[in-house]
């Protein structure tokens, strides 16, 4: 058999391929975060929860009730907007966050990521901008790509999006004729910053999502993973009459990420254009998922699984937070979460977190660069650390290994640049917070670790 | 036929890579009548050996353990014949500080450069040095590590300051770095396929990068580091660079760059004047032999604008087999398929 030309193929692939793939590109980032996987490696780079706390007895008594009970029904199609089992599940989680809905309200999707994708597809258009947070969630970034959305990302501080930054991107955007899309946001817990939205700041966007009739997607995977504070009202509760809110929400992390299963409520046009875009994608979320977890809310323990969980989670965070201040110089700045699963930190402008992975990976322990949560190249100097998904020693051993690495890189350009090499050791603030009884109010630190400094070129 | 062990995947950066290669080269000795075994290369790799006892194996590794002779090694002890370049060969053109010290020695013509270990900055004051390195090498200065494929921690640095944050880099992916002269012209790539008679030239194919890396400049000029000055005496040999790549910026030909379908384009044969093509290829021909190269290997070379003088930059022992790689285009563009060019570079192997 003749072997296919290759100079042709590249040709007629490239021909093939639609425009917006042009956004959806190799990278080193992505090649080298394969690695990732690899046994030895302690990865602080997941978003993993944690599923070995899940009871193997209750997993097989859920499903033994599934096959007993509706076998034939869970190997069967399921509604697109999901199975009112399932449906009642949802009210029941965001009862348990102050929010009353509607089960004719929600959409069940496959996983929460569908509730990006899909809202993408209902509401994007070439070029039509999307304002996100700067850092973003890393698995929008392609989503976002992938609908020719011109992403904005306004900055954060220790409260969260910061508001005064929208309304100045806003007004520059009313003054071009151009309105955004909707805003994305992870109010509580976010991904990868780790931090919560004042209830002052909710309000806020909320009046001005009113204000200029614009919607807002409020992803909230991890509003009951707190450890400590009060919980916030989601925005979703504050949107008075479900206008302009778009809610996402997902088993993933109070249950289990491999059953695939998230929802969206969402004003109804909405809804509905979301449900029509969901038929085509994939008809509908998978029954078996569905059937596993009517029948495990059924059992009335999922809210202590959380807390069980949180309670995991908890230890973990606080075992991070030690082992940074132990082991990161006193040039690495870092945030403090209140719950969910990430901390993020931030190094002198001169360490490029890319190339330090492929050095950190030596030392067999990784992390996601921060350049994976912006779409316009910053954030190249900070990191984004997990601590649910691997257990406390290897955080410990994990944050020692990226501290070592990252000393000698400030030792070295230290040396190169003659600035002294700075004395090895946690900064005392970082220690103190540590050790001392848990801080509730915000750090005003904070608000430097996010707002990533821009290099002088 | 034979029974065939593809090695491929490992624990390198370029594991993405190895692996695409790996599985064209599974396809293709298959298609052959092959029988191929495919391994993913990891701390069972000598139980797999044994275990498979293949006829020969196919290195299709890039990068650390692949490419700088340790499995070279390995197969030698297992007493595996295996494609491509022996140890020597392997160690000496994966360490490019090494390589170019070889190939200085020799008379062939490599940018200038200066290398340091990380020893050298941290124990020995070197940093003192860099003025006078900037001021041989002028702006911008080609930082990278000594032993790292795929353009993979590779920097431009347009000034002093951007020199540091771009060693800094470089020593993320290797304890040795090189500090290189920028030349300014012509991304050439020639592929060499050893058969009966020795290297056979395979057409000199250009990569042109179709749009500047949409990348931000990796490195830049860090506050309160030294000012930038570059001297402005005594012009260099070819004159300073035409035009500087972008501040601090990553290569053009970057790892992006390589391994998008489309995102650069390839000339098969580069429209080059014939004494030039003479020239590269005599060059290429020459670091073969100075390695000790076998099999197949490929030699990237700049062609400087100014002077139409050709620079070896480095020699990949194993080159990649990925749709967007050099060596299976340029062998396309000679008539032998990629099924062929795989049959060939076994039959060397095991003949």
């Amino acid at each position: 058999m003749p072997s296919r030309s290759v100079r042709r193929d590249l040709e007629r692939y490239a021909g093939l391929f639609a425009r917006r793939t042009k956004v959806m590109r190799s990278s080193a980032m992505r090649d080298i975060m394969s690695l990732v996987e690899r046994e030895e490696v302690i990865s602080l780079a997941g978003g993993l929860p944690d599923t070995s706390t899940f009871p193997p007895a209750s997993y097989a008594a859920v499903m033994q009730r599934v096959a007993a009970e509706s076998c034939a029904r869970a190997l069967q199609y399921a509604p697109t907007e999901g199975s009112v089992a399932v449906r009642r599940c949802v009210v029941e989680v965001m009862a348990a966050e102050g929010m009353e809905i509607d089960r004719d309200d929600v959409l069940i999707t496959t996983g929460g990521q569908q509730v990006i994708d899909l809202v993408c597809k209902t509401l994007v258009d070439p070029g039509d901008v999307v304002i996100a947070e700067g850092p973003t969630y890393p698995g929008a970034v392609p989503t976002f790509g992938a609908y020719e959305a011109e992403v904005m990302q306004v900055g954060m501080d220790a409260d969260g999006m910061r508001i005064d930054e929208l309304e100045r991107v806003l007004s520059r955007l009313d003054a071009q004729g151009r309105r955004p899309k909707f805003v994305y946001t992870v109010p509580t817990f976010q991904n990868p910053a780790g931090v919560t939205m004042s209830p002052d700041r909710r309000r806020a966007l909320v009046r001005i999502a009113r204000e200029r009739e614009l919607l807002i997607l409020e992803d909230n995977p991890y509003g009951l993973l707190r450890y400590e504070g009060e919980p916030q009202p989601p925005l979703y509760a504050l949107d008075v009459d479900s206008q302009f809110v778009m809610y996402l929400g997902t088993f993933s992390k109070i249950l289990s990420p491999g059953v695939r299963l998230g929802w969206t409520a969402a004003p109804r046009p909405v809804l509905e254009k979301l449900n029509i875009g969901k038929q085509a994608a994939d008809l509908c979320s998978s029954s078996m998922s569905q059937h596993f977890v009517a029948a495990y809310f059924e059992g009335g323990r999922w809210q202590e699984y959380v807390r069980s969980l949180s309670e995991i989670y908890r230890r973990r965070r606080d075992v991070m937070l030690d082992a940074l201040a132990e082991h990161f110089p006193r040039e690495a700045e870092w945030t403090y979460p209140q719950g969910g699963l990430f901390v993020w930190a931030t190094l002198p402008d001169y360490i490029d977190t890319t190339d330090l992975l492929a050095r950190a990976l030596r030392e067999n322990v990784a992390f996601v660069p921060g350049r994976a949560a912006y779409l316009d190249g910053r954030g190249g100097s900070s990191l984004r650390l997990n601590f649910s998904g691997v257990g406390e020693d290897d955080i410990r051993e994990g944050v020692r290994r990226i501290g070592k690495v990252i000393r000698e890189q400030v030792a070295l350009y230290g040396t190169l640049t003659g600035a002294g090499e700075s004395p090895a050791g946690p900064k005392p603030a970082a220690a103190s917070r540590a050790t001392e009884p848990v801080p509730r109010e915000a750090d005003p630190q904070l608000a430097k670790v996010l707002d990533l400094r821009r290099r002088a070129r | 036929m034979s029974r065939v062990a593809v090695l491929k995947g490992g624990r390198s950066l370029e594991r993405q890579v190895s692996l695409r290669s790996g599985a064209r080269v599974q396809d293709a000795l298959e298609r052959l009548g092959h029988e191929a075994v495919g391994v993913d290369v990891g701390h069972d790799l000598v139980d797999r050996m044994r275990e498979a006892r293949p006829d020969a194996a196919f290195v299709a590794l890039h990068g650390r353990d692949g490419e700088d002779g340790t499995v070279q090694e390995l197969l030698e002890v297992l007493a595996i014949p295996y494609t491509g370049s022996g140890i020597s060969a392997c160690i000496r053109c994966w360490d490019k500080v090494l390589a170019k010290h070889e190939m200085r020695a020799a008379g062939i013509a490599t940018p200038d450069f200066y290398a340091f270990g990380e020893t050298a900055f941290k124990e020995l004051g070197a940093a003192a040095v860099l003025p006078a390195i900037e001021e041989r090498l002028r702006f911008p200065i080609v930082v990278k590590p000594s032993a790292q494929g795929s353009a993979l921690g590779i920097s431009f640095a347009q000034t002093a300051g951007d020199v540091a944050t771009a060693l800094v880099a470089a020593f993320s992916y290797d304890t040795k770095v090189l500090l290189e002269r920028h030349v300014s012209g012509r991304d050439l790539a020639v592929s060499l396929v050893e058969d009966a008679s020795g290297p056979r030239l395979l057409p000199i194919v250009e990569a042109r990068p179709r749009e500047p890396a949409t990348h931000p400049p990796e490195v830049g000029t860090v506050p309160g580091g030294p000012a930038a000055q570059p001297p402005e005496r005594g012009a260099v040999p070819g004159g300073p660079a035409a035009q500087p790549p972008g501040r601090g910026a990553k290569p053009p030909y970057s790892f992006e760059a390589r391994y998008e379908i489309g995102a650069t384009e390839f000339e098969c044969p580069a429209r080059l004047p014939e004494d030039v093509t003479a020239r590269v290829q005599a060059l290429a021909v020459e670091v073969w032999h100075l390695f000790g190269c076998a099999g197949f290997a490929r030699v990237d070379l700049m062609l400087e604008q100014e002077t139409q003088e050709p620079f070896v930059l480095e020699v990949n022992p194993i080159p990649g087999f990925t749709e967007t790689s050099l060596l299976p285009q340029a062998a396309e563009a000679d008539g032998l398929s990629f099924d062929q060019l795989i049959e060939a570079i076994l039959a060397r192997a095991t003949g």
